[in-house]
């Protein structure tokens, strides 16, 4: 009996097994053309493990490569898609991937097309690209305002921008850097000046000259910068705003490690993973093929409730700070928001609020939305052109050592 | 028949009687996972809600495999010193200065100081060190809450099963110890981890498997109760609620109607307990009253029907 085992240890020596393998490269490429991240390595555990398991019945040959080839709880759905329809005729399978591979190779030349496109536009001169926006404003905003100087740009409002100021304000936003206060770890570093004794090093030093004399050594703890979630309104009264910072946060993710990125209007949606790639129009490609609800209405509190069940957990640990960006215009009126914005605030570290609305002079939270999301927020910014988002940088700089005191400052005049 | 616990399982079903002989009811293909864990040596990785058994898991393959259980529980800024090893410092100062009184050469001092009389073995080493009973079972809890760093240490560990101490060299397992892991999924853990392991989600059991549970955990329910009450959580985890009650709480419930003397469930006792099965004021403020009567309705029609 444990023979058998331990001819399981090379595959190559068993030339009775060469179908299955086939069979499992096959099967494993399938799942590789459906997302599923999978090497080589993988096929090699997989042929080791139906070894050892044995082929008795399906659910545990089901199960044994599920072991070997799910490694996140979503991918579980694909895989028993695709284990359901290859397993039942692997030759219809087959068929079906020689006949899509030709197309499998598509999606890079897919993603470099708006690279491509950029490019182009770049030697054709600037052509507006944004269909959505109403062409009147563009028009005299173009009239009136032909000079577009660095200083100008910093205190414009995003929305009055023309084309040419709004692609100049993303070139300058992609160069913004968040510089969070860092927060202590437990982990720690040499450092001479440091307040506790390093006995490891101390130690060691002492051997060095021979144990004559014990000369203490010190370190101090390591610090790092607190990761950063985003959750970004791409409702309707935003869209100018939420394109703009679609770009800062690009900047951002590219930047530093742990930056997670939600888009809300109607519904909640993670784009994390799409605002990694190096490329800004890849990004956004990607982002705009993920979101549905672009410039739709807004339903904050409900939009909350989903992060809050679903991911609050999964990346509000380690100190979190949250970034909020909306303008609290809510189409339920504010209905659960309270409540959901109490518990996201409970959860994070620092709750800090993006407004652009505040731009206007005399403006005052006197929406229910506006007024529910207040109270439980550390801070609460203007977002309209880039002064402000220069001015966040320099207080996100600052340790919170006294949150809400700008947002106690509007509760005033909200009640 | 007794023989069988204390030998690795050689089949699924063998695994599967494994674990039920150590009072764990598993899923078929639970028991697929763990049995391919032991046969390759390979880490176990198990994902899932809090309070759904994870833990659970690595107690019992210790029991029934009669083999020593190492628990490394993480935490941010978990390190070399808190989970591989760390020299016994007081002691070796202590050492340097009887071996000047000695008038001892620097060479021998150098040697001494740095030998397995200060070493102090924290739990990764010690899985790694040869045991009378065979290889330890080595439960890594809750990987997610240790940092990054941290996890990026664990691949060498995990793949090779060595650890390198460069006063002593590389210390090396004699034969692999049985690996699980547990993530409560607070966040992320990378993917090159993860490869080297088998995964396997625990999931909340279904309403059978969790009747067999109660009746093995709880004996002393009466079986009306133990019906009743895995109807009402199975209706709970459909409702919105920021953390459904696991296997865990079901029990604690059902231990807790067993101490107040209750045969069956009713409105009042169901709000008096909620506490036992809901942890967050929000979700116990949702439940409780109406919502809890109406569920309990439901419940009672379900099991009065005709089968």
């Amino acid at each position: 009996m444990s023979g058998t085992a331990d001819s399981s240890a090379d595959p190559e020596a068993d030339p009775g097994t060469g179908a299955l393998t086939a069979n499992l490269m096959h099967f494993a490429r399938a799942l590789r053309a459906a997302g599923l991240p999978i090497g080589p390595g993988r096929v090699i555990d997989a042929v080791h493990a139906v070894r050892a398991a044995g082929i008795t019945n399906r659910t545990d040959f089901y199960w044994t490569l599920h072991a070997i080839f799910v490694n996140r709880r979503d991918q579980h759905d694909l895989f028993d898609e695709a284990f359901r329809l290859f397993w039942r005729d692997p030759q219809l399978l087959e068929r079906m991937m020689a006949a899509l591979l030709p197309q499998l190779q598509l999606p890079p030349d897919e993603a470099r097309k708006p690279t491509t496109r950029r490019i182009a536009e770049a030697l054709r001169g600037n052509e507006p690209e944004r269909r959505a926006e109403p062409e009147k404003i563009e028009e005299t905003v173009d009239a009136t305002l032909t000079w577009s100087d660095r200083e100008v740009l910093r205190t414009k409002d995003f929305e009055q921008m023309s084309n040419d100021e709004v692609e100049a304000a993303k070139l300058m936003m992609a160069k913004l850097r968040l510089p969070f206060a860092p927060v202590p770890t437990r982990r720690y570093r040499p450092d001479p000046a440091g307040a506790r004794a390093d006995l490891r090093a101390t130690l060691r030093a002492t051997l060095r000259t021979g144990g004559d004399l014990i000369t203490l050594k010190f370190r101090t703890r390591r610090t790092r910068v607190p990761p950063l979630v985003v959750l970004c309104d791409i409702s309707g009264s935003m869209e100018r705003y939420s394109r703009m910072f679609l770009h800062f946060l690009h900047a951002l993710t590219n930047d530093r490690s742990r930056v997670f990125t939600f888009l809300f209007g109607t519904r909640l949606t993670n784009v994390t993973r799409y605002m990694r790639f190096r490329d800004i129009d890849q990004s956004l490609a990607r982002v705009a093929g993920a979101v549905e609800d672009w410039s739709g209405g807004t339903r904050i509190g409900h939009s909350l409730c989903e992060f809050n069940l679903r991911w609050s957990r999964r990346v509000l640990g380690q100190n979190a700070v949250v970034l909020f960006i909306s303008d609290g215009l809510d189409r339920d009126a504010g209905a659960g928001l309270a409540r959901e914005m109490e518990r996201l605030h409970k959860s994070c570290h620092r709750l800090v609020w993006l407004n652009p609305l505040l731009r206007y002079e005399g403006f005052e939270p006197k929406s229910q939305g506006m007024r529910a999301i207040l109270p439980h927020v550390d801070e609460f910014r203007a977002a309209h052109n880039l002064a402000s988002l220069e001015d966040l940088i320099t207080t996100l700089g600052e340790p919170a050592t006294t949150p809400a005191r700008s947002a106690f400052l509007w509760q005033g005049k909200a009640a | 028949m007794t023989s069988i616990p204390l030998r690795s399982p050689a089949s699924v079903d063998d695994a599967l009687a494994l674990l039920r002989a150590g009072r764990y009811v598993a899923d078929r293909s639970l028991a697929t996972a763990v049995f391919l864990s032991l046969r390759l040596h390979r880490p176990l990785f198990l994902e899932g809600e809090a309070g759904v058994g994870k833990t659970e898991i690595a107690k019992v393959l210790s029991e029934s495999l009669g083999r020593r259980l190492i628990r490394l529980q993480c935490y941010e800024g978990l390190d070399t010193a808190a989970a591989v090893y760390e020299w016994n410092y007081p002691r070796q100062m202590i050492e340097i200065r009887l071996a000047e009184a000695r008038d001892e050469s620097r060479e021998t001092l150098d040697e001494e100081i740095f030998s397995d009389r200060f070493l102090i073995r924290r739990p990764l080493l010690q899985a790694l060190s040869p045991q009378p009973e065979g290889p330890p079972v080595l439960l890594i809890d809750e990987l997610d809450r240790a940092d990054e760093p941290f996890e990026a240490y664990l691949l060498e560990v995990l793949s090779d099963f060595q650890v390198t101490i460069p006063e002593l060299g590389t210390i090396k397992a004699p034969s692999p110890p049985i690996v699980v892991i547990t993530s409560n999924r607070t966040r992320e853990i990378h993917d090159a981890l993860k490869r080297r392991c088998f995964y396997y989600w625990v999931d909340y059991p279904d309403a059978p498997r969790e009747l067999d549970i109660l009746k093995l955990k709880a004996p002393g329910a009466a079986e009306e109760l133990t019906k009743q009450v895995v109807g009402f959580v199975q209706k709970l985890r459909k409702e919105e609620l920021f953390k459904l009650p696991g296997v865990a709480e079901t029990i604690d419930w059902t231990k807790a109607l067993v101490e107040l003397d209750r045969i069956t469930l009713d409105p009042a006792t169901v709000n008096d307990t909620l506490g036992a099965l809901l942890k967050y004021q929000d979700d116990i403020n949702k439940i409780r009253g109406n919502e809890a009567s109406r569920l309990l309705r439901e419940v009672q029609t379900e099991l009065a029907a005709p089968r």
